[in-house]
């Protein structure tokens, strides 16, 4: 934390971030994903890396690296829009029927403040309910960098998703965590 | 023959596969009793799929593979260098010796009672071997290592093994598809055994039985159009990228080749398949959608297309195509896909993509982010295949539906043998060719009471029903 901030500009921008989540978290669930990606920088680096059951202190071996590894994402947001066209098509299967996505977040901790990008941290939790049975549940934490911007008052610039996963056990994940 | 375990009611296994009418019935994949079997019959058996030298290029290096519904170790020895593979249950109280999904270590020991094993899989000490009021120094160790695998093949740096001693030479079960899979194993400018696979394995769970996925897309094009239309109607194939040859139109001079789908049905593999009619190398056709990838990729075919200037190449799977490797292997020219059953409902998919070995670094991140947002349960393309694949399985499993067939007739009596690749069936692309190959060598297996029973070590058998 930048030690000049005064502690109120500070509790407006936390509350500025987290109107800035959850707003990003309702436009998902509400199926509004052109409007949820109006909110990402053109620059953004999504990265969902996958995470290894490894010895206790093998800890630099338990992500998978973002620059030789197989990750779950790791993309930017040209391939996001692609996704999204494919979401919007009505024949994208594993959506159609769509399911009902519900993203709570929760835990968001402002981490450091340099000009106008701010670090914060977040959990998330995903519950996914589709047709008459299919529960999917996605878990985990989010590690962002927002930049300020005059429109959508914050975009993602850089997004890591740490899923509370080793295997993926649901067959498909087609949202944005 | 060994007792086949009745599924219900009395008939045979046989009767459940209908050569006449080229159906199969849903029973074979929705009863437990025949999963158990095909774990016995046909994974106990056959070579399996481990993984990949270039995951554990250190002495010491392992990692966890499965065979089937079981873990094996793959581990790298730290004085001989050799690889091997065992299965991850210590041979005293069966206890997961290895709960880490890669390392490198110097020993195993077990965290129940310290039996501890050497990268050889030899039993090196145990808990208290040598107290006075325990072992006293009796425990043959020598006779209590872990279970290895009875063969194990390096086959240009892809790892199989099979736990059956009889079972013939890897080589020979693949049969002719031996110089199909070392084509895939080749770097693009013909090297071989030129891949390095990105680590780790890309793995996810879809419920359904493993035959679904397993046997019906070794060859499926019918499936494309419908299932994949939201890729198409999303333009995903156009602007993010295609690994694979496309329009043959764009080609000034069509390189003369033929397409099939083809299956073995002594062997059980098949899949997509490219007859080439010319030496060399059709031109270079991709269309990446990162910067400068084309170049590397158009410079490598022109150096294969040297080494191959004398020579035709290996028929193998075209574009994104692909073979399989009986049981749930399959392959592409940079890619390994296959299914680990969990249940009679739940398999386990695994996918390991490669580069070569000497590409740049924009070629390696080019690769792997296609193989990141083509692969898997978040794929642009499988994604759509899970659906599928997953809601055929309760859809057959209920009282009726069980009793109905599956239709596997498609191009059936169509095919034919062809002297490029002996005894195999050759067949029109948009047919199941591969899929009755399956069948026929999956019924062998069933029925057969050992190795001596089936195709190449019985060289007389014939095991094609349809």
């Amino acid at each position: 934390m930048v030690e000049t901030q005064n502690a109120l500009e500070m509790v407006v921008l936390r509350h500025e971030v987290e109107q800035y989540l959850f707003k990003e978290a309702r436009l998902l669930d509400e199926r509004r994903l052109e409007e949820w990606l109006d909110l990402l920088a053109e620059d953004l680096h999504y990265w969902m890396p996958m995470r290894r059951n490894v010895k206790f202190g093998d800890w630099d071996l338990e992500f998978t690296s973002m620059d030789e590894e197989i990750n779950w994402f790791d993309e930017g947001k040209d391939i996001l829009a692609g996704r999204i066209r494919q979401l919007n098509t009505g024949v994208h299967w594993p959506e159609e029927p769509v399911s009902r996505f519900e993203h709570i977040i929760s835990n968001v901790e402002l981490v450091s403040v340099e000009g106008d990008e701010i670090r914060v941290n977040s959990k998330f939790f995903c519950y996914q309910n589709r047709l008459q049975d299919e529960v999917n549940q996605f878990v985990g934490r989010r590690e962002d960098l927002l930049r300020r911007d005059p429109d959508t008052g914050f975009k993602l610039v850089f997004r890591k998703l740490i899923l509370a996963q080793n295997v993926m056990l649901p067959k498909v994940l087609n949202t944005f965590l | 023959m060994v007792a086949i375990i009745r599924a219900r009611g009395d008939r045979s296994i046989r009767d459940y596969i209908d050569p006449e009418r080229g159906t199969v019935s849903r029973e074979l994949y929705v009863n437990p009793d025949i999963f158990e079997q095909e774990m016995e019959q046909i994974f106990q058996r056959c070579w399996l799929f481990l993984g990949h030298e270039s995951q554990i290029p250190n002495p010491g290096d392992f990692i966890i593979s499965r065979m089937g519904t079981e873990e094996v170790i793959v581990v790298r020895d730290r004085k001989d260098n050799q690889i091997r593979a065992f299965l991850n249950s210590c041979r005293h109280r069966g206890m997961k010796v290895v709960r880490y999904d890669q390392g490198n270590a110097l020993i195993f020991t077990c965290p129940f009672h310290a039996w501890t094993y050497d990268t050889t899989g030899r039993l090196v000490g145990a808990g208290f071997q040598h107290s006075p009021e325990a072992y006293c120094g009796t425990l043959p160790k020598e006779q209590w290592g872990l279970a290895e695998v009875a063969q194990f093949k390096n086959f240009y740096g892809s790892l199989w093994a099979t736990w059956d001693p009889k079972a013939p030479s890897f080589e020979e079960y693949l049969g002719p598809f031996t110089e199909s899979l070392r084509h895939c194993l080749q770097a693009s400018d013909g090297t071989d055994a030129g891949l390095d696979m990105f680590t780790p394995f890309q793995r996810h769970r879809l419920p359904t039985n493993w035959k679904v996925p397993g046997f019906t897309s070794v060859t499926d094009l019918t499936h494309t159009a419908m299932t994949h239309r939201s890729a198409a109607a999303a333009r995903l194939h156009q602007d993010r990228g295609s690994k694979g040859g496309r329009d043959r139109a764009r080609q000034a001079t069509p390189f003369p080749m033929s397409k099939y789908a083809i299956g073995d049905h002594n062997l059980g593999h098949g899949g997509m398949c490219t007859l080439y009619h010319q030496n060399g190398v059709p031109e270079y056709e991709e269309e990446w959608y990162e910067a400068g990838v084309d170049d590397y990729f158009r410079e490598a075919t022109a150096r294969k297309a040297e080494l191959l200037a004398d020579k035709i190449m290996a028929p193998h799977g075209w574009g994104g195509g692909h073979f399989a490797i009986f049981p749930s292997v399959m392959v592409d020219s940079w890619r390994l896909r296959w299914w680990q059953p969990h249940s009679v409902g739940v398999v386990e998919r695994w996918t390991l993509s490669g580069v070569d070995k000497t590409a740049p670094k924009h070629v390696r991140d080019a690769v792997r982010h296609y193989s990141e947002r083509f692969n898997g349960p978040v794929g642009f393309f499988e994604s759509d295949d899970m659906e599928n694949w997953n809601y055929v399985f309760p859809a057959s499993q209920g009282a009726r539906a069980r009793k109905l067939d599956y239709y596997f007739a498609n191009g059936k009596g169509l095919g034919k043998y062809n002297d490029r690749l002996p005894g195999v069936v050759f067949n029109g692309s948009y047919t199941e060719e591969a899929q009755r190959a399956r069948f026929s060598r999956w019924l062998a297996f069933m029925e057969a009471a050992s190795w001596d029973d089936l195709y190449p070590v019985n060289k007389a058998a014939d095991h094609r029903i349809w």
